[in-house]
């Protein structure tokens, strides 16, 4: 009996771990479980979320109660309301300058750094430090160097004659804007820069060498080698850029909390005020839902890109 | 460049140098310079503000004692390690699995991982803020830990990809002919060869969970729970009152961090950024 039971347990269990090795052995056996834990976890909390802010937009939902359906009441009032147009407003002004102006400023750098020089390593760290540094709190740090009184930007110029007031930086809504998206460009710059870096030292030297040889000058041989060849690496740069720029949120949450007196809002701030701040769950999601046209847009160019590249 | 005259240098690099410098360089000074001012001297108008006459540690001893800054760098700290690690053994998982099993939906898989990648934070808050109320996490760091991965994965996952392209698929075939199993070639090969690309990918996730603002924001209100970016932006300003100088301390010192693990890894922090950017 002992010697048969001994045999049994002898065969048993080889035989189950043996078909679970054999199963672990064919590629789309393991590459479902292998796949699984993160599928798991960006179906929970982000594929579902995103479900669930559309359903929520349809609704009155307020924080810690289920909503009823109201149908396309959300954004209906919304439509008719002017905060919100001053809100899209705001944050196309937002997008379209500060992407603009970090492109520009960041392709400068790149060109900039792209030479031999000593000390480069050192210099490309610290240009990227802005964009490492946590946002909330470079922007508390804008913040403070906003202040109507005591802000450092004010005295100097006031001191090299330039001006002959303090500025009000955070007080008026224009000066406002224009303060937070310098406070932006100055976050993305970096961005730009290391990205594209990366892209000119893939340049062969010997292309600006036989342009110069044919009488290129400097203008010309960026115009004619350095963009086109950095065309599709720029795209994607750019794409993404516009993305977080037009989805931000804790800059202008800092620096100005949406004021003065609601001016500064973009989508992702009014939302914020909307939902959490106002318990308004439903109203808030219609907001963010705004978004999703262009970012489906902007998804679509970046995945043309990216398939054009391959 | 070699004949360059010196004149011509000067205009095209070291002006423009400079220039960017002083515009990436003046906020992290202006912080500096703040922290290390007494209220008397700070709020002084006469003084010059770009240099500090009597420096004092008054600020910084504020935020340590009067504050609980050490509990939400812990906490931050806490949420970044958790979620590093979710993310990073759920990506190297996925990465290896679309990159190299091939299984049916792998090229597809491989495009709705990145997809994640691009719906950003402000879309999903509201949702979530819901889903977290249910699920009764509300001001728990766990539901920081577990949303945090939703945004680390999809970068990580595509960061490793390129990585496990790059190992020969030669090596793999020579151990499966040997009787390696899957699972040791995976253990045994590949890991330890795409170290470089792991560092780079834990890097990311780190310096992202550290900086993460807005579900830290929506979802944890107890002071005790406050991640470092929410806890001073929240309890440090209290209706018309700011405490500057303690303010300064505390985004200088929840800087140090970050810039430490960046400073040490910096090659690594640019290899891994412009290596996604071209995958």
């Amino acid at each position: 009996m002992d010697a048969v039971a001994a045999t049994e347990q002898d065969f048993r269990p080889p035989s189950l771990r043996k078909r679970l090795s054999m199963a672990l052995e064919n590629p789309t056996f393991l590459g479902f479980l292998f796949v699984a834990p993160a599928e798991l976890l960006l179906l929970i909390f982000l594929a579902y979320p995103l479900l669930l802010g559309l359903w929520l937009g349809l609704t009155d939902t307020i924080v810690g109660r289920e909503g009823n359906f109201i149908g396309f009441q959300n954004y209906i009032s919304l439509v008719h309301d002017a905060s919100f147009w001053l809100t899209v407003f705001n944050t196309f002004l937002y997008t379209l300058v500060a992407v603009f102006f970090k492109l520009i400023l960041g392709v400068g750098l790149a060109v900039v750094l792209n030479r031999d020089f000593k000390g480069k390593g050192l210099m490309r760290a610290i240009v990227l430090l802005p964009w490492i540094i946590p946002t909330a709190l470079s922007a508390i740090c804008f913040w403070w160097l906003y202040d109507s009184t005591f802000s450092g930007i004010s005295w100097t110029l006031i001191k090299l004659g330039l001006m002959d007031h303090r500025i009000n930086f955070l007080g008026d809504a224009w000066n406002a804007r224009w303060s937070l998206i310098v406070a932006n460009i100055w976050r993305g710059v970096p961005f730009f820069t290391i990205g594209l870096l990366a892209g000119l030292q893939t340049i062969n030297p010997d292309l600006y060498e036989a342009a110069e040889i044919d009488g290129a000058g400097s203008w010309a041989r960026f115009r004619k080698i350095t963009l086109p060849l950095l065309m599709p690496l720029l795209t994607v740069v750019t794409v993404f850029s516009t993305i977080w720029t037009f989805a931000d949120f804790q800059l202008v949450w800092v620096i100005t909390r949406g004021g003065p007196g609601g001016a500064t809002h973009i989508f992702g701030t009014l939302s914020f005020q909307r939902a959490m701040s106002g318990g308004h769950f439903g109203e808030g999601a219609a907001i963010s839902n705004f978004m999703l046209p262009i970012l489906v847009a902007c998804v679509f160019i970046a995945f043309v890109f990216l398939r054009k590249e391959d | 460049m070699v004949g360059e005259r010196f004149g011509s240098k000067l205009i095209k690099f070291y002006t423009p140098l400079v220039l960017y410098l002083v515009f990436l360089l003046f906020p992290f000074y202006w912080m500096a310079n703040t922290v290390f001012k007494s209220d008397i001297e700070l709020y002084d108008l006469a003084l010059n503000p770009l240099y500090i006459h009597s420096p004092t540690f008054d600020n910084v001893a504020h935020l340590f004692t009067q504050t609980i800054f050490l509990r939400w760098m812990w906490n931050t700290f806490f949420v970044a390690i958790l979620a590093t690690i979710i993310s990073l053994a759920a990506s190297l998982l996925a990465a290896y699995a679309i990159q190299r099993l091939q299984f049916k939906t792998s090229g597809p898989t491989g495009v709705a991982i990145f997809l994640g990648y691009l719906v950003p934070q402000t879309i999903l808050f509201i949702p979530l803020a819901h889903i977290i109320f249910k699920l009764r996490l509300w001001d728990s760091l766990w539901s920081l830990i577990l949303t945090y991965p939703t945004f680390l994965i999809p970068f990580c996952t595509w960061l490793l990809m390129g990585y496990f392209k790059s190992i020969p698929k030669e090596m793999e075939e020579c151990a499966m002919i040997d009787g390696t199993s899957r699972i040791n070639i995976f253990r045994k090969i590949i890991l330890p060869l795409c170290l470089p690309g792991i560092l780079s990918a834990g890097i990311f996730c780190f310096t992202l969970s550290w900086n993460e603002f807005i579900y830290a924001l929506a979802f944890i209100s107890a002071t005790t729970s406050k991640t470092v970016p929410i806890g001073l932006v929240t309890e440090l300003v209290r209706g018309d009152v700011y405490h500057w100088g303690p303010l300064m301390a505390g985004a200088l010192c929840a800087s140090v961090p970050v810039a430490l693990v960046y400073s040490f890894f910096v090659e690594h922090y640019v290899a891994g950024m412009t290596g996604a950017l071209k995958e």
